[in-house]
């Protein structure tokens, strides 16, 4: 008969694998994210280290960061561990773009072996990782960050928090593992209405106002809109469901038996232990654990050059929302959304529940801890801790960060009509720096259709895309009015833009007009026959000629 | 285009060893076929490989570690992972040359399709030979289009990167199923069920093999000719 309670071996192997998976599942999303290219090394004899039997480098302030959002817990029902993956550009908008979700659900196999098959599998769902996360749209943004953006990661504990993500979002599974104590799944929930900007030519009718509301709405508590429907409680019933992880560095030597199969030989040999850190039991606690997590979680930066980016202290972190938390003290929005009102005053209360609704609970600024994860760790730059402060930065900052707005190209207004009472666009970069204020908005005021449609219709600064009729790659936007690159039309009365319309239509080549054609068209067939002739005379040519072509 | 999948029946084997089949299909410019069998071959295969075994005395064994890389690819706006063996790739990179190879001399058509099946070997007593049991088999179908100018061909990459991208959620999907797996083998068996060839890693045994689709029968050079003389019989 098959011995339906798992052992306090097989339990505590099982929670070390879903431990060590845990960590390794965020150290193959945030290495993903990285804007590299990743390589490691197979070897034939294990080195004790790798665990699942892959080689994956463990970035260490990632797995710090991973440990303290887990704080000493594993995922269980309702309480998932979540790798938010999100775009910050260089005037300080970001942007989620992906969740990855780690979860487990009540679904149990309660004849599966731990050691063995649970083991493997968890390795061959690793692998899926791999592969899925360079499969999602975010992968080819994440190549391209460093100038314009970069991609930054969070990680959470406790309710999946979708609503970032803006409407019509995409999920992705990665795989289940079914095991004793539950159902372990991976899967990634991603944003797609900003996908189309990177990877493809900018189409002419994007919802740009969408993007803008979408990410700007209200966002709702965190209780209201959870990945899986019912909110499970685990405490009393099962006992001490959530014992302790020992936090010791493991080595993982496995070993399997092959023979025969009902007697699974597993070794693990623990290289030392470190003494355990206070155990979290109570499941009570959670939500006041939840919210503390709110306050630790860093948004950290991947190969980020400090330099490129903004002004100032206040650039870093959540930009935009956190504007939104000057309301109540300063009576003028400094930057806001699109729409005026799109971010609501920030509660004095925090918001209920386990889940960290990071930009909101980030206002009372307390212990915001901001950190750089390069890939060579080398150092710590910019780290930013705003606890001291009190507020975020100064609202002095955030003014000069305004006035200090670069003017590039497609910008034709002079510095000084940026004012305060300007509604900055977020992601500008990605929409047309035409539409900025109000009358110039294309959906208040629609523009005159251009004169010409022309193939440079979109940006002069083209970067290598083909002569299709819209933008590129960084630079996409759409074109209402045409706006030459690096061109001023309060400098010279005839600028580059004016030139270009006023020479877009050049008069048709007289060999192509209809008078001129026929004629020479006629001639050119009476000599056909002669021609054709003459070529089947050297057939044995062309056929050499074509050979050497294939 | 539809990812299908299905069981083939039993086979010869004795109790009934279903080989499961799954096919996919791309359409690709010709200098993408390669980069595109590539990735799925490869994704296929990260899936399919394990750490090399060492066995020790009482039956046990360890397993060695899988490295893995990107890949980007040239011709593709599409990058992949596969496994950190230089023997692999080139094995996979010599089958999949020699199938391009094939499509491009076969005619104007384009068409073919390259076969991954993994199988078990199922040792026979003299005089009979080893039986090659297969257990998985993934076809790929493969279109070659021809296309006209720079601009669509900017749009192929793009749209063929996409569709990789879905190929390899498909893949991922199957594997994800937990269906049937050869048994771990002993020590004497595992070059049954393992190729212990590689000095890095160890994939399931698998063969590679790829047939061309040529309806028109005729040369390359028959065909233009007789295309020039038509469209010019004025």
């Amino acid at each position: 008969a098959m011995d339906t309670d798992l052992s306090s071996q097989d339990r505590k192997d099982l929670d070390k694998f879903i431990k060590f998976f845990a960590l390794k599942t965020v150290q193959v999303i945030v290495q993903a994210r990285l804007g590299e290219k990743i390589c490691t090394r197979s070897s034939s004899s294990p080195t004790g280290s790798d665990w699942f039997n892959l080689a994956i480098k463990d970035i260490p302030e990632v797995t710090h960061e991973a440990k303290k959002a887990l704080a000493g817990q594993l995922p269980a029902v309702g309480r998932s561990m979540c790798v938010e993956i999100s775009l910050k550009t260089s005037e300080g908008d970001s942007m989620e773009l992906e969740i990855w979700c780690l979860e487990m659900n009540e679904k149990c196999d309660k004849e599966i072996k731990v050691s063995y098959t649970v083991y493997n599998r968890l390795s061959l769902l690793l692998k899926s990782l791999l592969a899925i996360t360079r499969v999602t749209p975010a992968y080819r943004l994440s190549r391209k960050q460093g100038h314009e953006y970069v991609i930054l990661y969070r990680i959470y504990f406790g309710e999946v928090q979708l609503s970032g993500l803006g409407e019509g979002f995409q999920t992705v599974r990665v795989g289940t593992v079914g095991t004793p104590v539950g159902t372990i799944t991976l899967s990634c929930a991603y944003r797609i209405n900003l996908a189309f900007m990177s990877t493809r030519q900018f189409e002419r009718t994007p919802p740009i106002m969408g993007i803008i509301i979408d990410h700007f709405v209200d966002r709702p508590y965190p209780s209201s809109s959870p990945m899986h429907p019912c909110n499970y409680r685990a405490g009393e019933d099962n006992g001490a469901v959530y014992p302790s992880v020992e936090d010791s560095q493991e080595v993982c030597t496995t070993s399997f038996s092959t023979s025969p199969p009902s007697q699974c030989v597993f070794t693990v040999t623990k290289a030392h232990f470190q003494t355990p850190p206070p155990v979290v039991t109570d499941t009570l606690k959670v939500p006041v654990m939840g919210l503390a997590f709110s306050h630790q979680l860093s948004s950290s930066r991947l190969s980020y050059q400090p330099a490129a980016l903004g002004v100032g202290s206040a650039d870093m972190g959540y930009p935009v929302l956190f504007a939104g938390g000057l309301n109540a003290a300063h009576p003028h929005q400094l930057i806001g959304p699109g729409k005026e009102g799109g971010v609501p005053p920030v509660p004095s209360q925090p918001a209920h529940g386990t889940q960290a609704d990071q930009e909101r609970m980030c206002t009372p600024l307390e212990g915001v801890h901001y950190s750089a994860a390069t890939p060579s760790s080398s150092e710590d730059t910019e780290t930013v801790s705003n606890s001291s402060d009190g507020k975020c930065g100064s609202p002095h900052d955030l003014l000069e960060t305004i006035f200090i707005r670069k003017v590039g190209a497609f910008v034709n207004k002079p510095i000084n009509q940026v004012t305060m009472a300007n509604l900055d666009i977020p992601f500008a970069m990605f929409a047309s720096k035409n539409v900025e204020l109000e009358d110039n908005d294309p959906m208040v005021n629609p523009p005159e259709s251009p004169e010409t449609e022309s193939p440079l219709h979109g940006s002069l600064h083209s970067e290598g895309s083909s002569g299709s009729s819209t933008g590129n790659t960084h630079d996409d936007f759409v074109m209402v009015d045409f706006k030459p690159a690096f061109s001023k039309d309060d400098i010279l009365p005839m600028d580059l833009g004016t030139f270009y319309r006023e020479f877009q239509n050049p008069p048709q080549l007289s060999s192509l007009s209809i008078d001129i054609g026929a004629q020479s068209m006629a001639e050119d067939l009476d000599s056909l026959p002669e021609k054709l002739a003459v070529h089947e005379k050297n057939v044995k040519e062309f056929d050499a000629f074509v050979e050497t072509l294939q | 285009v539809p990812f299908s999948s299905r069981c083939c029946g039993p086979s010869s084997a004795g109790p009934a060893m279903n080989c499961r089949a799954e096919v996919l299909e791309v359409s690709v410019e010709g200098r993408q076929v390669e980069e595109a069998m590539l990735a799925v071959l490869h994704t296929v295969l990260l899936h399919r490989s394990t750490g090399k075994f060492h066995y020790k005395k009482e039956g046990t064994y360890s397993i060695g570690t899988v490295g893995t890389q990107d890949v980007d690819c040239d011709f593709i706006d599409f990058a992949y992972v596969r496994v950190s063996s230089e023997e692999l790739d080139r094995a996979l990179r010599k089958a999949v040359g020699e199938f391009k190879d094939a499509l491009r001399s076969s005619g104007s058509d384009g068409m073919g399709q390259i076969s991954l099946e993994f199988y078990q070997k199922k040792k026979s007593r003299w005089p009979f030979s080893d039986e090659c049991i297969p257990w998985e088999l993934w076809t790929i179908k493969v279109n070659v289009v021809n296309l006209a100018n720079e601009q669509e061909r900017q749009i192929c990459r793009e749209k063929v990167g996409e569709k990789l991208c879905e190929k390899i959620i498909n893949i991922v999907e199957v594997m994800n199923r937990h269906e049937y797996l050869p048994k771990m083998p002993t020590q004497s068996e595992v070059d049954n069920v393992f190729d212990t060839s590689l000095k890095d890693v160890q994939p399931y045994l698998y063969k590679i093999s790829y047939q061309i689709t040529d309806s028109l029968g005729t040369s390359v050079t028959t065909t233009m000719r007789r295309l020039i003389k038509d469209t010019l019989a004025l």
